[in-house]
């Protein structure tokens, strides 16, 4: 089986420990990817506006490249990404105005694009196709004693009909991570949103707020968080050095993309880890638990 | 906070412009507050995200061009999803954002970040607050 992934731009610099890890991560799966040719920025937020269609064109190009390069399917890490390229889909199909616009903006494309290529995230590929299971069956180092708080934030679940798991209680990260041998710590902040973007103009209040959300994990026992998003994982990782700032005895806590407990657990080398694009360094804690 | 409002601003094309950015009904909204319950930026808020509703109804153009709360807002869609009536508050949010942006009233100026903060952050924020807050 041999699938198409879409990387986006921060899985090539700052996201390189996710992109690393997931793709070892599939390999030692049995799973083969395909990065899309040519592919483009999402431009990482799907416009809200109605009237507002040249925005779509960015996310609709790379399901057309996909398309072009005959595929049916394309998987994506990131859940910016994620969300933006399902919706602009999902925008074009609803309405044949928005389309025929798409195609104008578009008409030295050789092909139309008028929807159709199923864009999934690599969660939902573990949960439906590769199975749980066959995870849990494939791993060599389970992470046993370690309490991940898994942290959803917003866009793998919502808006209703795009995000993959329930709106208000998102489950399937804390599956994965059981699968893994490590131990779900459930939070109530799992789908609070960390703030995103704000953390360019307004910093300090990205702070705060990581800081709840990671309070809120560590009271219910949490030593480490898992994420999917690079943006979370930034404002939840970088924002601790602001945090400590502001509270000098916050005990930080370290930020794990899932893929890279799934690429520790399933056995690939460490190099792939890049723990050293982190701000909070997870080794530590990883030492202790006797994992790295 | 002292507010007056008219006939006049009910119906200026104002209240129009956002629910047709917006794709939304405002009149929908029966004040039950579920939006701002639920909100996590409430707290970086001057005017909650029920009352932005309720502004943009009577047409409170000036408090709502003014206002903060657009800016806090984050498009998490929380209050989306939470809306008993369907309503996207979020759009709303966008709406009022567009409008600003559309003049060329950008809330963030790319030459004010300085560089070595530039190079911390990851493309992906940087995109998307561009995408948000300037024009």
């Amino acid at each position: 089986m041999k699938l198409a992934y879409y990387p986006g731009c921060t899985l090539k610099a700052h996201g390189k420990n996710f992109e690393e890890t997931a793709l070892c991560s599939l390999k030692e799966l049995g799973i083969e990817v395909q990065e899309i040719p040519r592919w483009n920025c999402c431009g990482t937020v799907f416009s809200l506006a109605t009237d507002d269609v040249i925005h779509h064109v960015a996310p609709i190009r790379n399901l057309l490249r996909a398309q072009e390069a005959g595929f049916d399917s394309v998987v994506t890490l990131c859940a910016m990404c994620y969300n933006t390229l399902k919706r602009a889909d999902a925008r074009l199909q609803e309405s044949s105005e928005v389309r025929d616009k798409l195609h104008r903006f578009m008409n030295e494309e050789k092909i139309n694009y008028n929807g159709g290529v199923k864009v999934f995230h690599y969660l939902e590929l573990i949960r439906d196709q590769i199975k749980l299971e066959t995870v849990a069956s494939r791993v060599k180092k389970p992470l046993k004693g370690l309490r991940v708080a898994s942290y959803y934030g917003c866009l793998l679940v919502r808006p209703k009909g795009i995000g993959f798991d329930d709106l208000e209680n998102p489950v399937i990260m804390d599956q994965l991570v059981s699968s893994l041998g490590a131990e779900a710590i459930d939070f109530p902040h799992k789908t609070e949103c960390c703030g995103a973007y704000q953390t360019v103009d307004k910093p300090q209040v990205v702070a705060l707020r990581a800081g709840q959300i990671l309070k809120a994990a560590r009271e219910q026992g949490a030593e480490a968080m898992a994420v999917s998003c690079p943006l979370c994982a930034f404002n939840l990782d970088y924002r601790q050095k602001d945090i400590r700032q502001l509270e000098p005895d916050f005990p930080t806590m370290p930020i794990l993309y899932f893929t890279q407990l799934m690429a520790l657990a399933l056995g690939c080398p460490e190099e792939t880890l890049r723990f050293d694009l982190h701000e909070v360094d997870p080794r530590p804690l990883l030492k202790k638990k006797g994992l790295i | 906070m002292r507010v007056s409002i008219s006939q006049k601003k009910i119906r200026d094309s104002f209240v129009q412009k956002v629910q047709e950015i917006s794709g939304q009904n405002l009149l929908v909204c029966y004040q039950c507050g579920k939006c701002s319950a639920g909100c996590p930026a409430v707290s970086e808020m001057d005017i909650l995200p029920n009352q932005v509703i309720r502004f943009a109804q009577l047409g409170l153009k000036e408090e709502l061009l003014n206002c903060r709360a657009v800016w806090a807002c984050a498009s998490c869609l929380t209050c989306n999803v939470r809306c008993p009536k369907g309503i996207k508050i979020a759009e709303v949010m966008e709406a009022i954002r567009q409008i600003l942006l559309r003049q060329r009233r950008d809330h963030v100026d790319i030459t004010k970040i300085p560089l070595e903060k530039r190079k911390e952050f990851p493309a992906i924020a940087l995109i998307s607050n561009f995408r948000k807050f300037t024009s």
